[in-house]
């Protein structure tokens, strides 16, 4: 996966963020991750990719961050399961934008929520994931990306 | 006021949704998670206008959209979605959806998007 490739699921959440609470989106040096060891925060959202991409692409954040979300935008209830259902609904957007530029062959499945340590087995076996990470009103959380093409 | 259905399977954007319509034009009458809910509410309700999303677990959006223009061919269909590539909005538009809003949405676009449909 090339740069520019990369940068199609950095923009979409940017102008997620950005839209959801005005804060600016600051990025980290992407680098590759060993997918034995997956990297996470407290809660992430997983996209199945299938057709002309297969693996998968993930956001990762911490419970904090996703709570300023649902503040953000207007949600009272911070309870569990609407902290699984806004990490969910990030990687859903995520990956549905990206068919913009990647077309229909970059094929999604609904958002699988997991909470904690982030088993391999969601994981590409023989690849390594791009790890971006994200830096947003204090908090940091990550987009990683595990395809092959 | 018309009535209005709401079908996605995140609790978050379906109280978004709601949240977004209190004083407005619209009256949430339905909130249903997927196809299949969406499908059982339409033997019970009658709404002006649906706000449909695509990528759903059970029934999908597209499934869904075809099966409603069976059973009815006047509501309208206001498919709310992530997917923002050209080929997925012909494909709902052609099953019967007439209109487009693409996740992430603010109120605004939301709010113009359902006027634009009833008032047509």
């Amino acid at each position: 996966m090339d740069d520019k490739r990369l940068t199609i699921f950095v923009q979409t959440i940017a102008h997620y963020l950005t839209q959801t609470a005005s804060h600016e989106l600051i990025l980290g040096t992407p680098y590759l991750n060993e997918n034995k060891e997956p990297m996470t925060y407290d809660f992430t959202g997983i996209i199945g990719v299938s057709g002309g991409y297969k693996g998968c692409v993930y956001f990762t954040a911490p419970r904090a961050l996703l709570k300023h979300m649902l503040l953000s935008m207007g949600e009272s209830e911070l309870h569990d399961e609407n902290l699984n259902d806004m990490v969910g609904e990030v990687a859903n957007i995520i990956s549905g934008n990206a068919r913009k530029d990647l077309g229909q062959e970059f094929m999604i499945s609904v958002p699988v929520v997991v909470r904690g340590e982030l088993d391999e087995i969601y994981l590409p076996k023989n690849i390594r994931s791009y790890v971006i990470p994200l830096f947003w009103n204090s908090y940091r959380a990550a987009i990683v990306i595990s395809l092959d093409q | 006021m018309y009535r209005l259905m709401v079908v996605d399977d995140s609790n978050i954007i379906r109280r978004k949704i709601e949240r977004s319509q209190q004083d407005s034009d619209f009256d949430i009458v339905v909130s249903a998670v997927n196809g299949r809910e969406a499908i059982e509410a339409l033997s019970k309700f009658t709404p002006d206008i649906i706000t449909m999303d695509l990528t759903m677990p059970e029934m999908d959006g597209i499934q869904t959209i075809s099966r409603i223009r069976q059973i009815n061919k006047q509501v309208k269909i206001l498919v709310v979605s992530a997917l923002k590539d050209k080929a997925t909005a012909i494909k709902a538009l052609k099953q019967g959806a007439q209109g487009f809003v693409c996740k992430p949405f603010s109120d605004f676009e939301l709010q113009e998007a359902l006027l634009e449909l009833v008032e047509e």
